[in-house]
């Protein structure tokens, strides 16, 4: 047994792609909520195995692409406080603020470091005691976990010069807020794998309920995709929304206790600025008041001018499944991976960069 | 207490010519570098082809390879790659102060055995000691010349319509290895870069058949990148079948982990042919035979379609677009 190309397999993709077709008689929508999964579905070009009955929305699920511009100016700023030194993952780097960038503050003489894991931070904090280590903290509740780790840490070996700016955001309550706002008519949602291998797949309940909307978790190969496309298509034409789990080699109803219980000890639930939605309530997480000497926010203040978006980028629409990638005029004409306007180009989750790497061959017609 | 290397082995003077006598010259002697002329001089007669490449790799010594042995099949290949036969290389090596002298030699044994596999001399080189900080422990250049064979004509701007698209191998190797020993993202595999002299590779294929009409190694970019390329080159469009390209399993389970297509990760040992589609049965046996060939495929074809684009039919039947590396290669934060 291999453990990949199982759910690469060219004909059971095919058979499931027949299987939804037959399936599938309603005109529906769905949306992929994250950018994981909106990379594979292009990459692996399932939009165009689908029926044309079944469109694919992309959703704001890349932590990259949420970050508000005011929350990217506060890191910048902090980034050019003396004896600072700033780390975050890489697509961060890269993103434009209102003013500048991590990346043209670094070259400018910030210390900004890109690491691949918070652990890296603490070590980094460690080995230069005399300067203040920040972690720019983004992530959904995937990454959320090790970042408690990582403050919980800090705090066991009595470090001083670390400090997180919490910047996590929680998955059910955007859902929440995209489905109130009514802005797009969804039919059915493929809910994250990797959030829910975290918190299980309880907390979507209410969307069935509360808004007769299906949900289905799924992992990111391929045939993953498709079954979960199956089933939402099936659960959309029997006329029965609910919460189901296709993805069971990853997700456990009660998802992982132990991630949520590090998660529960340090984080406090709170409001959230989201880019694209504005502020949603209880949808972040911040740092809760007995970690609070580890909480960059309240240790170090910072002047920030008011914020402005980049001027025709619509990244905000993008977020929200508004507009697709090819709708906005920037998109390959301004904004390329190399120059990028808004984040959505710049994070390897982001819609625009699915949309601009892998291209389906529709799009040659454009070009 | 390791010896290691002191701002003044490059001043010029004394510990200067040590180092260069006791740590390059016994391993690289030949008559033309043993000379310590100003320059080196050698007779060759026909066509030359003459290419210069840098390497800053980090870290130096990943599994499968170090910088110098990478510095070496590099210029090699790039040589190999206008069907040249590579013949002398330079090598200027700027080092950091207080880089291990134990690590220099270990890096210089590597530069010996690449060239003696890929039959080259270095006939002229040099080196410099920059402070701590300066560089990044060792950063090495190479030049080469090499002589192309009369009736060979490899060019990225050469293929045609119809041509056939062949692969040497297994794509991905060398930058999962590396990217395996890098700071903060080790995990441990058995996996080796497959960084190689290919000259002989496409000296047998040349043997086979002339008609071979493009040759590149796909490096940093990957095989996505360097087809990206030679469709601009040559102003045709590719299409590549995802399941003709051979990838091993660990590359394929890191890329999968790391959220990364295989077809944008770096070889140092690969090349991807554009040959008449009469050879191209001919070219893919001899290749096959050869170490560095050994799971050598043919990937897809030159189509008049879409000028200057690569299209690949996905493992799951349809097309997309395949556009060159854009940015960096980033694992995924969720």
């Amino acid at each position: 047994m291999k453990f990949i190309d199982e759910y690469q397999d060219n004909k059971l993709a095919q058979g499931l792609a027949r299987k939804i077709a037959k399936r599938s008689i309603k005109t529906i929508r769905l949306m992929e909520f994250c950018g994981g999964h909106t990379h594979a579905i292009l990459r692996h070009g399932i939009r165009q195995l689908v029926p044309g009955t079944v469109e694919m929305k992309s959703g704001p699920g890349c932590p990259v692409c949420v970050t508000a511009t005011a929350d990217l100016d506060k890191a910048i700023a902090m980034a050019q406080l003396p004896h600072v030194i700033i780390t975050t993952f890489g697509d961060m780097v890269r993103v434009p603020g209102s003013y500048s960038s991590l990346q043209n503050a670094k070259a400018a003489g910030a210390d900004v470091r890109v690491v691949y894991s918070i652990m890296d931070a603490v070590e980094i904090a460690k080995a230069n005691p005399e300067k203040s280590v920040i972690f720019i903290g983004i992530g959904f509740e995937t990454t959320a976990p090790t970042i408690a780790a990582s403050i919980l840490k800090a705090r066991q070996e009595k470090m001083e010069n670390f400090y997180v700016l919490s910047l996590n955001k929680l998955t059910p309550p955007v859902m929440k807020a995209l489905l109130d706002s009514g802005e797009l008519k969804l039919d059915g949602i493929v809910c994250p794998g990797h959030v829910s291998v975290i918190i299980g797949s309880h907390p979507y309940e209410f969307i069935p309920k509360g808004y007769g909307v299906a949900c289905v978790i799924s992992g990111f190969e391929p045939l993953d995709i498709l079954l979960c496309i199956d089933k939402l298509v099936e659960q959309i034409e029997k006329g029965e929304p609910k919460v189901e789990i296709a993805y069971p080699r990853g997700v456990k109803p009660e998802g992982n206790r132990k991630a949520r219980r590090l998660m529960e000890d340090v984080f406090e639930v709170g409001e959230a600025n989201w880019r694209g939605i504005g502020i949603v309530p209880k949808s972040g997480l911040r740092i809760k008041e007995k970690y609070e000497r580890f909480d960059a926010d309240k240790a170090f203040s910072v002047r920030l001018k008011p914020s402005k978006e980049p001027k025709g980028c619509r990244c905000g629409d993008v977020i929200r499944g508004a507009a697709t990638p090819l709708e906005c005029k920037l998109f390959r004409e301004v904004c390329t991976p190399e120059s990028p306007v808004g984040p959505c180009m710049v994070s390897s989750e982001g819609a625009c960069a699915a949309y601009y790497q892998y291209g389906a061959t529709e799009d040659l017609r454009d070009s | 207490m390791d010896e290691s290397i002191l701002l003044a082995h490059g001043s010029g003077g004394k510990l200067s010519h040590e180092l260069v006598e006791k740590k390059f010259l016994p391993f690289l002697a030949n008559p033309a570098l043993s000379k310590l002329d100003d320059s080196a001089i050698f007779e060759t007669s026909g066509r030359l082809a003459f290419t210069t490449d840098g390497y800053v790799v980090n870290p130096i010594f990943f599994p499968g390879g170090d910088i110098g042995k990478l510095a070496v099949c590099g210029t090699v290949n790039d040589l190999a790659m206008n069907g040249a036969r590579p013949l002398y290389l330079s090598l200027s090596a700027i080092i950091e102060e207080g880089f291990l002298l134990r690590e220099l030699e270990r890096i210089v044994q590597s530069i010996k055995k690449a060239a003696e596999e890929a039959g080259v001399s270095i006939i002229a080189g040099d080196t410099k000691v920059v402070n701590r900080g300066q560089a990044d422990k060792l950063f090495v250049t190479t030049s080469g010349v090499g002589i192309v064979p009369p009736g060979v004509d490899i060019s990225g701007a050469n293929a045609r319509v119809g041509d056939k698209v062949l692969l040497s191998g297994t794509v991905g190797d060398h930058g999962i290895a590396v990217m395996s020993q890098r700071e903060g993202l080790r995990f441990s595999m058995t996996l080796k870069s497959d960084c190689a002299p290919l000259n002989k590779l496409v000296s047998q294929m040349l043997e086979v058949s002339p008609r071979i009409h493009c040759l590149r190694d796909p490096t940093r970019g990957g095989l996505a990148t360097t087809l990206n390329e030679l469709a601009r080159q040559s102003n045709v469009g590719i299409v590549l079948e995802e399941v003709q390209i051979p990838v091993k399993e660990e590359v394929k389970a890191a890329c999968e982990l790391l959220g990364l297509d295989p077809i944008y990760v770096a070889n140092e040992g690969k090349l991807v042919a554009m040959v008449d589609p009469t050879s191209a049965d001919k070219i893919l046996a001899r290749m096959r035979r050869n170490h560095y060939g050994k799971d050598a495929a043919i990937i897809g074809e030159v189509t008049k379609e879409h000028p200057g684009k690569v299209v690949m039919r996905t493992k799951l039947g349809p097309s997309r677009i395949v556009d060159m590396l854009t940015g960096e290669l980033l694992p995924r934060i969720c």
